[in-house]
């Protein structure tokens, strides 16, 4: 079986994976970070978003495989420690989520968005994050959570 | 309610916040197990038939299936209809997975693959092979309207009760009030799609003993059904559920993979994971599509006088899913003269469970547009027009309202939107190449309340816990429990844990209708009081304790110590009252249940007013909702932080109502044609503007301990109409189906 | 090169993978394995995999074929890689100034995080969002030639209202397209012997009698650039997207306006139509009508009855006809106003 290695969250593993086995269920049933979730399996809900080598791309889109020596940061790797990322910190501050299950996926898609740094208006962070689907209806606190960021980051 | 209210009220963060941004909350299909076996269903791509054969020889013998169950050779399990039927289940007989071959809609799930890893399970299912005899179906409700008959009777009828009785003479009243409007509105399907996929994760703990990880706003219910279709004893399963990624009403039934899951981990006696697929999602569970019917009438001084509405709904070929879809105009709007039909037409469709506010949400929408369609017709401002025949009394059952705050509604959120800008000719308002309009609607939804236990203890560290197995479906209920709790005992957040979500924790009803915070919250007030009345007792019965001089009432339970309220030195800590108890933790556990003598007095229900700017291009006819305030009353609200996202949630459900979700049926072939999340369209950032949210004070002393209503639902009664208002408001053009697709705006120029 | 052959038997699902390092090496690999398949971004091929509508036996990698330059300057105008990804594309200096009509198409399709994902090849490459299409289950004549096409008869919204056949009335879903079909873009695609250069309206076809096949691609080609001549419209250009949502949703029509006026006196236009056939809809008459015209509303509306022209509506979708015209008229408008455009392509 092909092997492949990949650096998550600045621990690096080997696997054993077959082609046609997704990052996403790498991640999930072989590595065991579920904070990664699957929500569409199809880049139709953004629930899988993680960072790979700095950018935000759907786990669920692409396959193990093909990202053997990557630098792949998940919802587990986010925070310093114990210490909340800001933007984790606004999440629960803006009362951001409802059920959760988004979340990691919109917490990681806005990091890559933010380092993106494409984004000047709330209506254009409204835009670059609409592959984030939240079905609880959170936006709102979604978009006030990112802005506190965005607005953090402008002033730097 | 105790006087010592700190927590309750304030707008507390989510205590599982921490969890939910980090990635540690587990949900159904995240937990480690080992030597865990993965699932994967085939569905039937037939809408009706047999299956003739089945063939999973290549399938069984690809490398790593460990085994692949279906009609043929699945186990025995309960053949009792009344085995499988959950505490949810409507009049009918049940939907047993692989019972047989007959194929009763299209997705059935007709077998399980079982192999080592996911992917491995996942191909093999596309090995599997069968033929099927086919039969004529039908799918599409406007195509059978007159197959419509009355709902058969079950169970469920209680907590679904038909259409209330006529009253005077509708017809002749219709004919003879000097304004009348007639309408007829179109629902399509809508599926619930949380974002979470259905999953189980079962563990086999040997001799027929179950622990299961499941997706469902009911533990004790799906605890119940696994047990009794699989002949187990219920302490033998438990089902836990301490986080679940959305349901929205999908979750109030054990679906078909919890059935499929523990049937193999029993037969295996294996570990085994099953998580569906985005496109299995469309195979249980829909808002069903609704048509109905309205005629209202009103006389000259612009008060109502005749309300008709007739609804006729879908269920499947096997149970009647009832909604409550006609029942609510007259209990907000008197009228002497009534008429109301609810009806049903079988389908080759899987049945209907409750979607978030169920049939409510369906009604209120025909109803709040004819009403704004009649005002228009009076040339009635339409909030003029709701408060001219505002209902201090329930005008249905003539009975009081235990608590009704609808006028501070229609002032208040009138106030917040700023209603009085409104030009009230159609099509006059308008930015740029923009045309604006303004819409308004109220909403009603019932007051629930179900039985609860809970068990309330104080642990040998001084610290209160609290337990019942109802879930927190992103609600806010384990913040909104311990706020309670902590209330209660003069506690602070942190000296408060809740254990729920888990079968084994005293009884809940499933979380749905808005009914937890008022059922579990009131049996917490209940098993707190009886926890404090049980500690006073032991604290007196202590050898020199300065307490037995005192009454009961005169002693409170403050920062951590019970106390005499008027010598506060008089006092003891709870973890000395544990030392004095030798270290043993001392507990109750107490049921609360709603007061039904008393309540059958009174008509109880939450009520809200939403308020909507549309913004419709002149030219493309694109809509954006722009802003939106929806004023609540709903009793006490303990935490105004979730709360209000509970509402914000429901605004968001609103607009998708209104303009985007629609489940695509082609009747023809008899599937849904869209069972994704790419063309099954939820809002996403960019639909979501400014909207508001405004809770209105409103006391209730007769509801129940605590004062609440509940808020998941009622933030989606009133919205969709206002949208729906709004459009005609801005483009003079009523529309009558739901989703409104912008194009509809276009026809008038293409004729 | 690194490869991996893992099933003895051959499986329909489960398939090889290969990491060619060269382009000629991939091509290669393609001829020489039946039934291989290129993925580069994934995001489509994925997708379609998963649903199990196409099921190759292996997967040949393109994303370590050596061309990086996600884009470069050539002495005819600009050089897109096809391996680069359009978000990589969109955000490149040389086309946020150049060619934004490009940039902000590219902007308009899916999510930030499948434009990080999919390449530029791979976005000429992708398969229509038709619903029959897309359920391995119902007839597809695109999928399963001579089986049926129950969209013509069934629930057809989002489907073709121009150059339809009786066998097929899907679209084409890009929006990146629709710009490089505006801008006379051409397709550079290496081949079995030599490379060839393919304008860029010639690439996608029409249905006709055979909807399986979605562009003239030959098997064993590679698209390997996508060259962009040097007017690049960067001062009158507008992308609008109409859609069933504010993003992240696939055109019911969208379009791509460029302008060049002198005064207001129209010199130059180029206007492509998507969301509306199974290709970029371009048609040269009505720029030539357009061209030494006054930029009036009127004018507009003149040229957009000459591209709809021949438009043929079905049940469900009658209505992008007109919407098609208004936009045209509407994009028109924000293309001699170009700083009022909104995210996502919105109307403005």
């Amino acid at each position: 079986m092909p092997r492949i290695q990949l650096n998550v969250n600045k621990r690096m593993y080997e696997l054993e994976i077959s082609p046609w086995v997704s990052l996403l269920d790498a991640l999930r049933d072989r590595l065991n970070l579920t904070g990664t979730k699957k929500g569409c399996d199809h880049g139709q809900c953004g629930a899988c978003t993680i960072l790979c080598d700095g950018k935000r791309i759907l786990s669920c889109m692409t396959l193990a495989i093909m990202k053997n020596g990557a630098e792949v940061v998940t919802i587990e790797g986010v925070s310093e420690g114990q210490k909340l990322h800001p933007l984790q910190q606004a999440f629960i501050d803006h009362d951001a989520f409802q059920c959760g299950y988004c979340t990691p996926g919109q917490i990681c898609s806005a990091i890559g968005m933010l380092a993106e740094g494409k984004a000047k208006t709330r209506e254009e962070v409204k835009d670059l994050m609409s592959g984030n689907l939240c079905r609880c209806g959170a936006n709102i606190g979604i978009i006030d959570a990112i802005m506190e960021i965005h607005g953090g980051l402008s002033h730097e | 309610m105790t006087q010592d209210n700190n927590a309750v009220g304030k707008p507390l963060s989510r205590l599982e916040g921490k969890a939910k941004v980090t990635g540690e909350a587990a949900y159904a299909g995240d937990y480690q197990v080992p030597n865990l076996l993965y699932g994967y269903v085939v569905n039937s791509t037939i809408t009706k038939g047999k299956i003739v054969s089945i063939d999973v020889s290549d399938a069984k013998s690809y490398n790593g299936v460990i085994a692949i169950f279906t009609h043929e050779n699945r186990p025995d399990y309960a053949s009792l209809d009344l085995k499988h039927a959950d505490m949810d289940a409507p009049p009918g007989k049940v939907f047993k997975p692989l019972q047989n071959g007959d194929i009763k809609f299209h997705g059935q799930p007709i077998a399980l693959v079982v192999a080592t890893d996911f992917e491995t399970a996942r191909y093999a299912s596309t090995l599997v092979k069968i033929k099927y005899e086919e039969q004529p179906f039908e799918t599409d409700l406007e195509k059978n309207l007159g197959r419509a008959r009355e709902p058969k009777k079950g169970l469920a009828t209680a907590l679904k009760p038909p259409p209330p009785k006529p009253k005077g003479d509708f017809e002749k009243a219709y004919e003879q009030s000097p304004f009348k409007v007639s309408t007829e509105f179109i629902h399509g399907t809508e599926h619930h799609n949380p974002i979470e996929l259905f999953a189980t994760t079962v563990v086999y703990e040997g001799d027929g003993k179950l622990t299961i990880y499941d997706k469902t706003q009911g533990t004790v219910n799906n605890q119940v059904y696994v047990a009794n279709v699989f002949g187990l004893h219920y302490k033998d399963v438990r089902v836990l559920a301490p986080y679940v990624g959305g349901a929205f009403g999908s979750g109030l039934r054990p679906q078909y993979q919890l059935f499929l899951c523990a049937m193999a981990a029993l037969e295996l006696k294996r570990n085994v994971r099953l998580t569906l697929e985005r496109k299995q999602m469309f195979s249980f569970s829909h808002r069903p599509q609704a048509h109905q019917i309205l005629k209202f009438s009103a006389d000259k001084e612009g008060m109502v006088t005749g309300l008709s509405h007739a609804a006729i709904g879908e269920t499947s070929l096997y149970e009647d899913n009832i909604e409550i879809v006609s029942s609510w105009s007259n209990r907000l709007y008197p009228a002497e003269n009534t008429h109301f039909e609810y009806k049903l037409v079988p389908l080759c469709l899987h049945s209907p469970i409750d979607m978030r506010a169920p049939g409510g949400s369906t009604g209120m929408h025909a109803i709040e547009c004819t009403m704004d369609e009649l005002a228009f017709k009076l040339n009635v401002d339409p909030l003029e027009f709701r408060l001219r025949n505002y209902a201090e009394m329930d005008p249905e059952s003539e009975k009081p309202f235990t608590s009704k705050a609808l006028r501070e509604c229609y002032i208040k959120g009138a106030e917040k939107f700023g209603w009085h800008q409104r030009n009230p000719i159609p099509g006059s308002m308008s930015k740029g190449n923009k045309l604006i309009g303004y819409g308004m609607a109220s909403g009603i939804w019932d007051a629930y309340q179900f039985p609860a236990r809970v068990e309330a203890s104080i642990s040998s560290q001084g610290k209160l816990l609290i337990s019942n197995a109802t879930t927190d479906i992103g609600t806010g209920t384990l913040t909104v429990m311990t706020q309670i709790a902590a209330d209660e005992f003069g506690l602070s957040i942190q000296d408060v844990s809740f254990v729920y979500g888990d079968s084994k924790q005293p009884f809940s009803m499933f979380q749905g209708g808005s009914a937890i915070t008022a059922s579990t919250g009131v049996a917490i007030v209940v098993a707190a009081k009886a926890l404090k009345k049980k500690l006073i007792k032991k604290v007196k019965a202590l050898a020199n304790s300065p307490f037995h001089v005192f009454q009961d009432d005169a002693i409170v339970f403050r920062g951590g110590k019970m106390m005499v309220k008027h010598e506060p030195s008089v006092s003891i800590s709870l973890e000395e009252i544990i030392v004095a108890n030798k270290g043993r933790a001392i507990k109750t556990t107490n049921m609360g249940k709603p007061h039904l003598l008393k309540l059958r007095k009174y008509s109880k229900a939450t009520h809200s007013a939403a308020f909507v700017e549309v913004e419709i291009d002149r030219e493309l006819k694109t809509i954006n909702v722009t802003r939106a305030v929806t004023a609540v009353a709903a009793g006490k609200i303990i935490n105004p932080k979730t709360a209000r996202s509970q509402i914000l949630g429901s605004m968001v459900w609103s607009l998708s109502k209104a303009l985007r979700e629609e489940t695509i049926l082609d009747s023809t072939l008899g599937k849904y044609m869209n069972p994704n999340l790419a063309e099954y369209h939820i809002p996403v950032h960019a639909d979501v503007h400014d909207f508001d949210v405004v809770f209105v004070e409103e006391k209730d002393e007769l509801i129940n301990e605590l004062g609440v209503k509940g808020v998941g639902e009622i933030g989606l009664i009133a919205m969709p109409a206002a949208i729906t208002n709004a459009i005609f408001h801005a483009t003079g053009k009523r529309i009558y189906k739901l989703p409104i697709h912008f194009d509809e705006l276009l026809k008038d120029r293409i004729a | 090169m690194q490869s991996w052959k893992y099933t003895e038997d051959y499986h329909m699902n489960n398939f090889d993978y290969f990491k060619p390092k060269g382009i000629e090496a991939a091509r290669e690999l393609i001829v020489s394995i039946p039934n291989a398949a290129f993925v580069a971004g994934g995001t489509n091929l994925i997708d379609l995999w998963k649903y199990n509508l196409t099921n190759p036996s292996a997967l040949i990698d393109l994303n370590h074929t050596g061309n990086n330059i996600t884009v470069q300057e050539i002495d005819s105008g600009v050089r897109l890689s096809a391996f680069a990804t359009n978000a990589s594309t969109a955000y490149h200096p040389l086309i946020e100034n150049r060619y934004p009509l490009l940039a902000k198409a590219i902007l308009a399709g899916a999510s930030g995080q499948i434009r990080n994902m999919a390449t530029n090849g791979g976005n000429l490459l992708q398969r229509t969002r038709c619903y029959y299409f897309y359920d391995p289950d119902s007839p597809c004549n695109k999928r399963n030639p001579g089986s049926g096409c129950p969209a013509i008869d069934g629930y057809n919204r989002m489907h073709a209202i121009l150059g339809t056949s009786k066998h097929c009335i899907a679209v084409f879903p890009s929006d990146m397209c629709v710009a490089l079909a505006a801008l006379d873009a051409r397709v550079n695609i290496a081949g079995q012997k030599s490379s060839r250069c393919v304008p860029f309206t010639d690439f996608h076809r029409l249905p006709e009698d055979t909807p399986e096949l979605d562009n003239t691609l030959g098997h064993g080609e590679i698209i390997t650039s996508i060259d962009l001549p040097h007017k690049g419209f960067a001062s009158n250009y507008s992308y609008l997207k109409i859609r069933d949502r504010n993003s992240y949703a696939f055109a019911l029509v969208s379009v791509a306006t460029g302008l060049e006026l002198e005064g207001s006196i129209i010199k130059d236009a180029r206007i492509a139509l998507g969301g509306v056939a199974h290709k970029p809809w371009r048609i040269r008459e009505a720029e030539d009508f357009l061209r030494e015209k006054q930029a009036t509303e009127k004018t507009f509306e003149s040229a957009a009855a000459i591209i709809l022209s021949g438009a043929q509506g079905f049940k469900f979708n009658k209505f992008k006809i007109e919407l098609a015209k208004r936009a045209i008229v509407r994009n028109a408008a924000m293309a001699l106003n170009p700083s009022i455009q909104k995210p996502g392509a919105q109307p403005s």
